[in-house]
């Protein structure tokens, strides 16, 4: 059964892969290239570009209208393809349900091998399908989203000439999404984490005719490659720790490393807390935390379903997975706590802060993502692991559908994504308006809802740590809460109420496909009722029973019974944050619509570094991109074209030129090539004897 | 062993092959006899070096399929034998010469007889060097690979061939005099030429020095390490396609081979002294050159460049002399020489159309190449060393073997991973990606059923040794052990104990 979970992707991805190589094929026919007409060896340089260019005109001219991607027509087989990879996805997550029943609640945890992976010498790896609670919750999580989204997309991507490549890519992404989460070794998982991050470069950058993609994608995978750079050492410090890979080795061996240093670089550092800070850098990255953060708004180049699944509801929470899973060694880190607090609770409060100020409804969605995620890590940071892992359980609903219900609007508008454009959609679009309230009051923690549980549970857990770092995360999420309230209901008031500014975009605007609505129903349903009935698993005395040894407990359950005892007034914070974001927004978007303007215009330095995200993109073109090209042109020219070369052969050349010619001047015959030639000899001869004699 | 004397069969087969073609007329018959011949010759020599596979014995550290003959009047012997170190790279050569010999099948029109000689005298002195078990053999070899391989860029190479030959045979002469005074002083001190019995003779360590050093000026200048790389660029610019694809994929391969047979078991000493100059030019080569790929406008120049960083990754995990290190190096090597020699091949499928390399000219390919568009993003992500293509497991070996030995190396060489990700990509996206606004690419046509044929077993090599790396690393596994084995033994108690810490 678990094979089929995680391999039916796989088989789909595939299936729609080939479907979509055949159809290009079809399309474009291959054909070899003609032999060269002439000796090419003998052409110069020039002649090269001359002979490509007369053709130029005349194939101008064959072939006068270019086929713009965008207007291609629909890949062949394109239906076959959706309805492989859905339906396999669907069986999928049918699966994982049963499987979250059997393993959570009955306790059957299963451990699946498959085959050898790299295993050389001490170092053993293998593929190894781990499912214990931890892993069945991510299973479910990823799955659920995933084939919905699948269902989604079929609406959603209805006039895209390139399905097949688009389902196969979906797939290959859950595919590699559940590699990750049922990894049973730190090798595995980095196949997880870089297989995902493949799938969101090759989505992010879908639409391969739009520069801005390309770039968005490019960025995307580097910021990440940045965050693995980190994790790589973490892989290479665990091993070089414990000899091992495994999680349940490296595991026992963890408690016996508490306290010990190990030298790393120049310097003698605490074992666990370097290798926690290492391998989170990875989660950084991926999981978009402050600092390695400027990758995810920029992914919303992609199709908005891909926003919904990877950088929302499952991806990016895979670096909150991964320290959950490794939550046995980051509680033994004090200090590696502490900087997970401190990242996410910076994140939480930066991201919301900018979201305030963007326009772009699905970059408001990103920065919220961010924001929300810097809440989990706070969770993690805490000790609150179970909390945080609910947050993202909950997440997942609630900003998934948040997702997709912009995408509704966006596919109403005409692919125009800037709220300023929109306003009083809600009488066309009344679905959606309904479902994507319900995902706001979700997001922004109104009372019973999903949201409302995860959210409060954690901003709770920090409150009830007794550390500085534990406070300032308190501080930060509450905060970010207010601002959360805030800038979900400035999207919907600027998005749905008010009137309409766009007038044409506003008349055409009309409810999207069936296929694309009942996603959202569903995932407006899980936005509700996801909460409460998992409350007891992950935040109770039920989940030390629900995760068993997948996850870290120990200081947790602590945190939930002084959380229970919080007095009245501070576990009403929250929600009094929530309405007064709430308030606000609606004196700013609903009664006085003059006022952002005119705030904006009296704080202008402050809405200028909000509006350009803290100008962390600036800061870093200026601090590595640009010397990095530098440097490429000055070891390529300076260093391999004067230095290596014009000392090494260049420079030999010419002296042997120089020489000859002095020879030929001087006209004294071959006298100076005998004494050359004689010295050399007798140079080597000496040193011959030299070395010969030392032994 | 063996009844019938297999090494000698898959080294000479090709000669034979060569000899055969030099017989045929030089018509329009001859011709295509001659492309027939060659293609013939190399897959059946692929056939044969499968029997090796199939027969070797992968828990011995033994030499196997052992032939000897006493040559030249009985100092020197013709010796051969592989082992776990020298098989994989003997298939590599005997795999990827079919594959030359098609990417060459309508690219080269002038002299195709001459040109099928050097290669197939090519893969005999390749083959050769990887089984000679004899020093002087095995030198013959080693230098006379660079004959073929400076005829074929001097002859059939692009417009400034003499400039790229000039200098790749500036560079490998000055090794190949130090290596040979180098063999010559071992002959004096050991007695013998035989590499079996040198692997178990300890020079003194004057000796080993310097004689380490002159195989390192060999080694260094044919892998290539830092500063001795500025042939590779220009080389391959001026090589055709094949010519490329055979200089990346195993001439480049027989510096890394040379450390591992000669440098590491027969100097120990000298190896374990001047690990840190390895390591610090291995650093510079992976962070340096990565650079300076990111800035390259010629297709060919930018993927040279990407494989001396590559092989600063094979340096670097071979001198580290831990298990995964070493099998690191190794598998580096193989994996570079199927993602090098495809992306090569690659490069070579749009200058057949376009007959230019400069990364300009190009530009959304994928809305008429779609199927070229994915070969080329396996071999990107591989060159990228995306986990489940091979390129990840060199990578990951090498470093992770390293970690062990130097954090401070394995910290910087992690940064090429990132570096090669930035060049990798931004190749791709400017070649294939974008719209289609070139009107000389409005015609152009995606890969024909021959270059599929070529690139196909390419694709699924890279992944099935991404995904079960224990196909190779199982072949080495015995004799890697050994040799670090011997290496730790020779360096003595206290280097092992402080690699054991």
């Amino acid at each position: 059964m678990y094979e089929a979970i995680v391999l039916l992707p796989l088989l789909g991805a595939v299936v729609a892969g080939i479907i979509a190589l055949v159809g290009a094929r079809n399309r474009f026919p291959g054909e070899e290239p003609p032999p060269p007409l002439d000796d090419h060896a003998a052409a110069p340089a020039g002649e090269d570009h001359a002979r490509a260019t007369p053709e130029a005109p005349h194939a101008a001219f064959a072939n006068t209208h270019v086929e713009e991607p965008e207007h291609a027509p629909p890949a062949a087989g394109s239906l076959l393809a959706e309805l492989t990879t859905s339906t396999f996805l669907v069986i999928s997550c049918v699966l994982s349900w049963f499987a979250l029943f059997d393993v959570g609640l009955a306790g059957r945890e299963a451990r699946v091998p498959l085959f050898s992976f790299i295993t050389f010498g001490d170092l053993h790896s293998e593929w190894l399908l781990r499912i214990d609670a931890l892993t069945a919750v991510m299973l479910v999580v990823v799955t659920t989203i995933s084939s919905l989204v699948h269902i989604y997309s079929i609406g959603y991507m209805e006039e895209d000439p390139y399905k097949p490549r688009f389902f196969s890519y979906l797939s290959f992404f859950t595919f590699a999404m559940l590699m990750l989460a049922t990894a049973d070794n730190l090798v595995q998982l980095f196949f997880g984490w870089e297989g995902v991050g493949l799938a969101s470069y090759l989505l992010i950058g879908f639409w391969y005719h739009r520069p801005e993609a390309n770039a968005a994608a490019i960025k995307a995978f580097l910021v990440n490659r940045v965050g693995d750079f980190g994790f790589s050492l973490g892989i290479f410090a665990v091993f070089y720790l414990t000899r091992a890979v495994d999680f349940d080795t490296i595991f026992a061996q963890a408690p016996a490393l508490a306290g010990k240093s190990f030298h790393f670089l120049s310097w003698n550092v605490d074992a666990l807390t370097a290798v926690c800070l290492l391998l989170f850098m990875g989660a950084m990255g991926k999981s978009a935390q402050f600092l390695l953060h400027t990758w995810l708004p920029d992914a919303m180049e992609g199709p908005t379903p891909v926003s919904a699944l990877i950088h929302a509801a499952t991806m990016v929470t895979a670096g909150v997975f991964m320290v959950a899973r490794l939550s046995p060694l980051f509680s033994l880190s004090p200090n590696a706590s502490g900087f997970v607090t401190f990242i996410g609770a910076t994140t939480a409060i930066f991201a919301a802060s900018v979201a305030l100020v963007q326009n772009d409804i699905k970059r408001i969605i990103a920065y919220s993502t961010c924001s929300q995620l810097g809440y989990m890590f706070v969770a993690m940071g805490v000790g609150a692991y179970s909390v945080g892992m609910f947050h993202l359980f909950t997440h997942a609903f609630f900003k998934a559908l948040l997702f997709l219900c912009s995408g509704s609007v966006i596919i109403a508008m005409h692919h125009e994504q800037d709220t300023r454009k929109m306003g009083g959609l809600w009488r066309k679009l009344p679905f959606t308006y309904a479902t994507m309230v319900i995902g706001t009051l979700a997001l922004t923690g109104f009372p019973l809802t999903a949201g409302y549980f995860s959210k409060d549970a954690i901003i709770e857990s920090a409150l009830v740590s007794n550390s500085a770092m534990a406070s300032y995360g308190f501080v930060m999420t509450l905060g970010a809460a207010a601002m959360t309230a805030f800038y979900s209901w400035r999207l919907i008031f600027k998005t749905f109420h008010g009137e309409p500014h766009d007038r044409a975009h506003y008349e055409a605007a009309h409810e999207t496909s069936k296929t694309m609505l009942v996603p959202l129903a569903l995932l407006a349903v899980g936005s509700i009722a996801a909460g409460y009935p998992a409350l007891a698993l992950f935040t109770g005395h039920g989940a030390d029973e629900f995760f068993r040894q997948s996850l870290t407990l120990g200081p947790a359950e602590k945190l939930f019974e002084s959380a229970e005892n919080l007095p009245l007034i501070l576990s009403l914070l929250p929600t009094v944050m929530m309405i007064g974001g709430f308030l606000v927004a609606y004196q700013f978007y609903i009664r006085r619509p003059d006022i952002p303007a005119a705030l904006a215009r009296d704080q202008n330095l402050l809405y200028k570094f909000l509006l350009n995200k803290w100008y962390f993109d600036e800061i870093y073109d200026f601090l590595f991109v640009r010397p990095a090209m530098w440097l490429g042109r000055l070891f390529w020219k300076g260093g391999d074209g004067f230095v290596i070369d014009g000392f090494g052969p260049d420079g030999v050349s010419a002296r042997v030129l120089d020489v000859t010619r002095n020879v030929i001047r001087l006209q004294t015959g071959y006298l100076y090539h005998y004494a050359f030639a004689m010295l050399i000899g007798v140079a080597a001869a000496i040193t011959w004897f030299m070395f010969a004699g030392t032994h | 062993m063996t009844s019938w004397p297999i090494l000698s069969v898959v080294t000479f087969l090709p000669l034979a092959g060569a000899l055969f073609i030099a017989l045929l007329p030089e018509d329009e018959a001859g011709i295509r006899n001659a492309r027939w011949t060659a293609l013939w010759t190399t897959f059946i020599t692929f056939i044969i070096s499968l029997i090796l596979v199939w027969r070797f014995d992968p828990t011995s550290a033994d030499f196997q399929f052992v032939e000897k003959q006493p040559w030249l009047g009985g100092a020197i012997s013709y010796a051969m034998g592989v082992d776990g170190i020298s098989l994989p790279f003997v298939v590599l050569t005997t795999a990827l010469m079919p594959i030359s010999i098609l990417a060459s099948w309508t690219a080269i029109q002038l002299r195709v007889r001459d040109y099928m000689i050097a290669f197939l005298v090519l893969e005999t002195l390749m083959v050769g060097t990887f089984c000679a078990l004899d020093l002087v053999l095995f030198y013959l070899f080693f230098e006379g690979g660079l004959i073929p391989m400076f005829l074929i860029i001097g002859v059939w190479g692009g417009p400034r061939r003499v400039y790229a030959s000039f200098k790749f045979f500036l560079y490998t002469l000055l090794g190949s005099v130090l290596m040979l005074l180098a063999i010559m002083a071992m002959y004096w001190e050991a007695g013998t030429t035989d590499i079996a019995s040198l692997l178990h003779h300890s020079f003194p360590l004057s000796l080993q020095k310097w004689a380490w050093f002159a195989f390192l000026a060999s080694f260094a200048v044919k892998l290539p390490m830092w500063p001795v790389h500025t042939w590779l660029p220009d080389a391959h610019v001026e090589a055709p396609t094949a010519g490329s694809v055979i200089l990346a994929a195993i001439l480049l391969k027989m510096g890394g081979y040379g450390f591992l047979r000669f440098s590491l078991p027969m100097f120990p000493d000298a190896s374990a002294q001047l690990a840190p100059l390895i390591y610090v030019l291995s650093v510079v080569a992976i962070v340096y050159t990565s650079l300076v790929a990111l800035m390259q406008e010629d297709m060919k120049k930018l993927i040279a460049y990407s494989s001396v960083a590559h092989m600063g990754f094979v340096t670097m995990g071979i001198f580290a002399v831990t298990a995964q290190g070493v099998a690191g190096g190794i598998f580096q090597m193989v994996s570079h020489g199927i993602v090098s020699a495809a992306l090569f091949l690659c490069v070579g499928i749009v200058y057949d159309r376009m007959h230019t390399r400069e990364i300009a000219a190009y530009g959304g390919l994928v809305n008429r190449m779609p199927l070229y568009a994915f070969v080329f993003m396996v071999f990107t992500l591989a060159n990228v060393g995306l986990p489940g293509t091979s390129g990840f497991v060199g990578e990951f070996l090498s470093l992770i073997g390293t970690f062990r030995v130097n954090t401070w190396v394995a910290t910087l060489a992690t940064l090429g991973t990132i570096l090669s990700a930035a060049y990798a990509l931004w190749l791709y996206r400017k070649i294939i990606f974008g719209k289609l606004e070139k009107p000389s690419l409005f015609n152009i046509k995606d890969i024909g059923l021959r270059e599929i044929a070529i690139m196909a077993p390419l694709v699924i090599l890279t992944i099935v040794f991404g995904v079960y790396p224990k196909l190779v690393l199982d072949i080495s596994s015995a004799s890697v052990a050994q040799l670090i084995d011997n290496y730790q033994h020779a360096v003595g108690a206290v280097h092992a104990a402080a690699l054991a810490r």
